[in-house]
């Protein structure tokens, strides 16, 4: 309890780490009570007031169907959070089990798991993504799992240094001496011991993959209309630059806030969690 | 140093394959039926029987990968049935325009990430080293698309500078190429400069604590010739790993770009094509793409092993 509270003293030690917290705070709130907080339903059509600027009635203004943006931008936040954490959670669930595997058995294994990782990092990211939708479609489960095989190189990569250099040390060699299989030391001994770095890289990677599942829905990829999502807001919004210019843009600036967020959250985790910059704070 | 080149050429060849499997592979796993998926269900029977017969579909999937890959290999990559032309065609007249973008906007950001990099690490902690860090972290978590929209409202219709849409090449006319160039180019490379600055300014201040800077000082280097001559060579050591990573994040970056400035490259093509659902497109797309970035890490990690002995003794 005491280290807990000294660990979280560090990481919100740096103000902006705080509000970096506090924003992402804020939009799961927008996100877990959208109906609560946005004004209106999200997808409202109302043709008599299109592409209107901001008002009392509607403070971020109405898109091409009349809809309120600001709720729509509201609304807009439960997809990225949703696509987001599961996109990343799969990854590393996938990516954790092959980096296990890998570092553990060594040999044969090692080799064929960590060529097919280099065969996935070498296709340029989104166009992965982009082929896989095509061959499987775009519903939300099928996006958070496709979001999330093309993320998973990263953690298998990791998990494999770090069970390397876990693998040799003593207490591993005494848990195969009582006896434990194979599965029981890498679960109980080798895995709970290369986690703090997976932990980071997640909390790296979340933004990363909210931007992913925007370009993805700014393509018409990822997320279908009606239902409201900030990368698709975008690309309906670049038709009506000229009119209603915050159209297009208010949506990227909810991206723009919330993923930034998540990487200055992602690189205070990293620096709470390493001791050679703790001195540093 | 012939014998670690030789592995990694083989190990890039394992990995095309694995790919071209993949890719292969991507066509047999469409649920229902391929033809239906690309054509639509209004074909007549006799016709989904023909398209079945020419695209091979009716024959064992060894015999189809390896008359794919031989066709592949030969230049005969399919044929598109949305443009009804051959991909080979359509690709060739596409993928220098998405290269050239490439390369130029690779080139854009090792230069100007370096550059603030070792700028930020000198003057580690000072205003300039918080500004410099806040645009990058900015430019890390902004939406390429959006950033394209925003330059285009600014620049275009606003100012009226840059126009907003088209490509042409530097030797057909090349006013209107810088012209159409710098917005795509400022967008392509915006993650590369900031992932560049990030990593040379840690880098450069990793060299900059070491014995031999110490020296250099104290024997009266001037501290110029100091930090770019002495800390710079070494700090950009781990930097040109970092190339492969920005290379193919810049070119899946023009999927997006390409699309926003509506510029006739590979990544435009792929995201049309997959609209269709094209598939023999879509998967010479992602072949040839994925070749490139191959290559690309090869060299870099040749190079690597030239300037870093370590790496080829291991």
């Amino acid at each position: 309890m005491k280290k807990a509270k000294r660990f979280l003293g560090v990481l919100f030690g740096r103000k902006i780490v705080l509000a970096a917290a506090v924003v992402v705070v804020f939009f799961l709130i927008c996100a877990v009570a959208s109906p609560l907080i946005a004004p209106c339903e999200p997808n409202a059509i109302d043709l008599k007031s299109t592409l209107e600027g901001p008002s009392g009635e509607h403070i971020f203004g109405t898109d091409q169907h009349g809809r309120d943006l600001f709720s729509r931008i509201v609304y807009g936040s439960r997809m990225a959070f949703l696509i987001g954490v599961l996109a990343v959670l799969v990854a590393a669930v996938v990516g954790v089990a092959i980096g296990l595997a890998a570092g553990y058995f060594g040999g044969a294994v090692d080799s064929v798991l960590m060529r097919l990782i280099e065969a996935e990092m070498s296709i340029p990211g989104i166009m992965l993504a982009l082929a896989l939708v095509a061959t499987f479609g775009n519903s939300v489960g099928m996006l958070i799992f496709i979001l999330g095989f093309s993320a998973i190189p990263p953690y298998a990569r990791m998990m494999r240094a770090q069970v390397l250099s876990v693998r040799e040390l003593d207490y591993v060699a005494a848990s195969r001496i009582i006896g434990s299989g194979d599965l029981r030391t890498m679960l109980r001994h080798v895995f709970p011991n290369c986690l703090s770095p997976i932990i980071v890289l997640m909390s790296q990677s979340i933004g990363g993959t909210i931007l992913a599942e925007a370009s993805l829905s700014y393509l018409s990829a990822g997320i279908m209309p009606p239902t409201a999502s900030w990368g698709k807001m975008v690309s309906e919004g670049y038709q009506y630059l000229t009119t209603a210019p915050l159209f297009a843009l208010l949506p990227g600036v909810a991206v723009i806030l919330l993923v930034l967020s998540f990487n200055i959250l992602g690189d205070g985790l990293r620096d709470a969690l390493d001791p050679h910059m703790r001195g540093n704070l | 140093m012939y014998k670690y080149i030789g592995k990694r050429i083989l190990q890039m060849f394992l990995a095309l394959f694995l790919i071209s499997v993949f890719v292969f592979a991507l066509l047999q796993m469409i649920p229902g039926d391929p033809v239906y998926a690309m054509l639509g269900d209004e074909i007549s029977i006799e016709r989904h029987d023909q398209v079945y017969r020419e695209m091979r579909l009716d024959r064992p999937l060894p015999e189809q990968y390896a008359v794919w890959m031989k066709g592949f290999i030969g230049g005969d990559m399919g044929y598109s049935f949305s443009y009804r032309k051959p991909v080979a065609e359509l690709v060739a007249a596409r993928l220098p325009t998405t290269m050239y973008l490439g390369v130029l906007s690779s080139l854009v950001s090792v230069a100007l990430g370096v550059l603030f990099g070792a700028v930020t690490a000198v003057k580690r902690g000072t205003w300039v080293d918080n500004v410099v860090t806040v645009i990058s972290n900015i430019g890390l978590a902004t939406p390429i698309f959006w950033l394209g929209i925003l330059l285009v409202l600014v620049f275009s219709l606003k100012l009226g500078w840059l126009p907003s849409n088209g490509f042409t090449f530097p030797w057909e006319d090349f006013g209107l190429s810088v012209q159409q160039t710098i917005m795509p180019v400022i967008c392509m490379s915006i993650g590369g400069v900031a992932s560049y600055t990030r990593q040379t300014r840690s880098s450069m201040l990793e060299v900059i604590r070491q014995d031999y800077i110490r020296t250099a000082r104290s024997k009266g280097l001037p501290e110029g010739r100091v930090i770019w001559k002495h800390a710079l060579k070494n700090a950009l050591i781990p930097i040109l790993t970092l190339i492969a990573v920005t290379l193919r994040n810049t070119i899946a970056g023009a999927a997006v770009v390409e699309n926003v400035f509506n510029i006739n490259g590979m990544g435009s093509l792929m995201v049309q094509c997959i609209t269709k659902r094209d598939f023999q497109l879509v998967q010479a797309c992602i072949l040839l793409l994925s070749a490139v970035t191959c290559v690309c890490n090869l060299l870099v990690d040749i190079a690597y092993a030239y300037v870093d002995p370590r790496i080829r003794l291991k």
